[in-house]
């Protein structure tokens, strides 16, 4: 589904990402862990192109970006791609003078030109699956943040993509509202649908992902299953990163 | 004395009125027009190429920087030295067009670029375009910002319009003028003009206080 190859990435000549490989199967749930500053948000951000990577490889599906060379000259690529890669964001950015069922069908109808009252009903639809029935004509800034991200992921939805990024989708929710984005992206994970979620939830990332990613200064350091690399990593680094995390349970 | 001079006042009215109406097309197309061209040039200043953003900013400090009156002297008395002659009209509107599209385009640009860049992000994440983005998520949110001083700049412009009067557009200042001229009743025809002036502002002011309600919709929290 996700094929990245040697990507790279320098911000003022600071290398962040140091050529990335990474493949992500249809239906697999990958887990990007890392400590602060490891490149794990450049990494996510760099797969729909929200940042512009120095070099590399991307492809979804039949959509395949050269990042060797400028963006600019692949715009039409790039708008294509994105509407195949849903994108959760750690602030939700939802539109602030739109409703919830509004922000929903945003995408469908205005990019993807759906009609209206079918989009509606699809938007509805899904704000009942992340459990906001009711909510449809509230303004984001009347939703708690725990509802506000999960109008953010039946945004993602409404655009049917073949596979969703998820950048740090709890870290700016207060701690009780965790759990009630916690679930509703594990129901996604159920449905068996393609995501990549960047995370602090060690224990989520554990249980709901069927492979973690630890990346550490711009390189992946270790990956493969889950629950094996939670616990018994096999380098010293993922160790180190896990201590705490293996310490507490 | 203070009913004769109401007299004259209520008998001047029409000829006030009748350049209230230039008052008021000099305001609408000074905003319209002003409007636009600060738009342009806010586009200009934020994603144009380094040549256009300079062009942007010199004409912002240009037009902001020089009196109204010697703009309008330029463009009425000037131009027709370089063979450009101008109805008085027209040159007025260029004039308060130009004028307003400076100020305009630093209210919208200051919009606009307030706007986080997060919203920017979610447009693009849903396969949205640079300009469908502007105009879908940007703009309206960007509106907000932008409408309390742009309601200012635009009572100022109803008031500016009195410079019109050098030039001979026949506004009413003008007309307030040559009625004195005639009848030498000043205080009583220039405060009847300055109520014109204040009722055409506060009519203005109140769309603005709509409009704003308007946009700030979302923002109320029940």
């Amino acid at each position: 589904m996700i094929s990245v190859r040697n990507l790279r990435k320098a911000f003022k000549g600071q290398e962040v990402l140091k050529g990335i490989d990474l493949d992500v199967a249809p239906g697999e749930v990958v887990a990007i862990i890392g400590p602060s500053g490891s490149g794990k948000t450049t990494l996510l951000r760099c797969l729909n192109l929200l940042e512009e990577p120095s070099g590399g490889q991307i492809t979804v599906g039949s959509i395949a970006i050269d990042a060797d060379k400028p963006l600019k000259a692949q715009q039409g690529l790039v708008r294509k791609l994105r509407q195949h890669v849903g994108f959760v964001f750690q602030n939700f950015n939802l539109f602030p003078h739109r409703t919830a069922l509004e922000n929903v069908i945003e995408g469908p109808v205005q990019v993807k030109k759906e009609p209206r009252a079918q989009a509606v009903e699809r938007a509805r639809a899904l704000l009942a699956k992340v459990g906001l029935s009711g909510k449809e004509d509230a303004y984001p800034k009347r939703l708690s943040g725990g509802q506000q991200q999960r109008v953010a992921i039946a945004r993602a939805l409404a655009m049917q993509p073949d596979v969703i990024l998820f950048d740090e989708p709890t870290s700016a929710l207060d701690p009780e509202l965790v759990g009630e984005v916690l679930a509703t992206i594990r129901g996604l994970a159920e449905e068996k649908r393609t995501m990549v979620i960047v995370t602090h939830e060690m224990s989520f990332a554990r249980d709901v992902a069927n492979r973690a990613v630890f990346i550490d200064q711009g390189v992946i350091v270790e990956q493969g299953d889950a629950r094996t690399l939670f616990s018994a990593p096999k380098e010293e680094r993922t160790r180190q990163f896990l201590s705490k995390f293996l310490v507490e349970r | 004395m203070i009913e004769s001079s109401l007299q004259l006042a209520l008998d001047s009215l029409p000829f006030l009125l009748k350049g209230t109406i230039w008052t008021v097309v000099l305001s609408l197309g000074g905003m319209f027009f002003g409007l636009l061209l600060g738009f342009a040039l806010a586009l200009l200043r934020l994603y144009g190429y380094w040549p256009l953003q300079w062009l942007s900013r010199i004409y912002v400090s240009f037009f902001r920087g020089t009196p109204l009156l010697v703009q309008l002297f330029m463009i009425y008395y000037g131009l027709p030295q370089l063979g450009l002659q101008l109805e008085p009209l027209t040159a007025a509107l260029i004039g308060f067009s130009l004028n307003m599209g400076a100020y305009t385009s630093e209210i919208l640009r200051a919009a606009i670029a307030s706007i986080d860049r997060g919203q920017w992000e979610a447009a693009a994440s849903i396969g949205m375009g640079k300009a469908q983005t502007l105009y879908r998520a940007i703009l309206p949110q960007a509106a907000r910002t932008a409408l309390p001083p742009l309601g200012n700049s635009f009572i100022s412009l109803v008031k500016d319009t009195a410079l019109a009067a050098t030039i001979q557009v026949p506004e009413l200042f003008r007309q307030a003028q040559l009625i004195t001229a005639r009848t030498f009743e000043i205080f009583t025809m220039y405060l009847a003009a300055a109520l014109i002036y204040w009722v055409l502002a506060s009519i203005l002011a109140h769309f603005q206080s709509r409009l704003e309600a308007r946009v700030n919709r979302h923002e109320q929290d029940s």
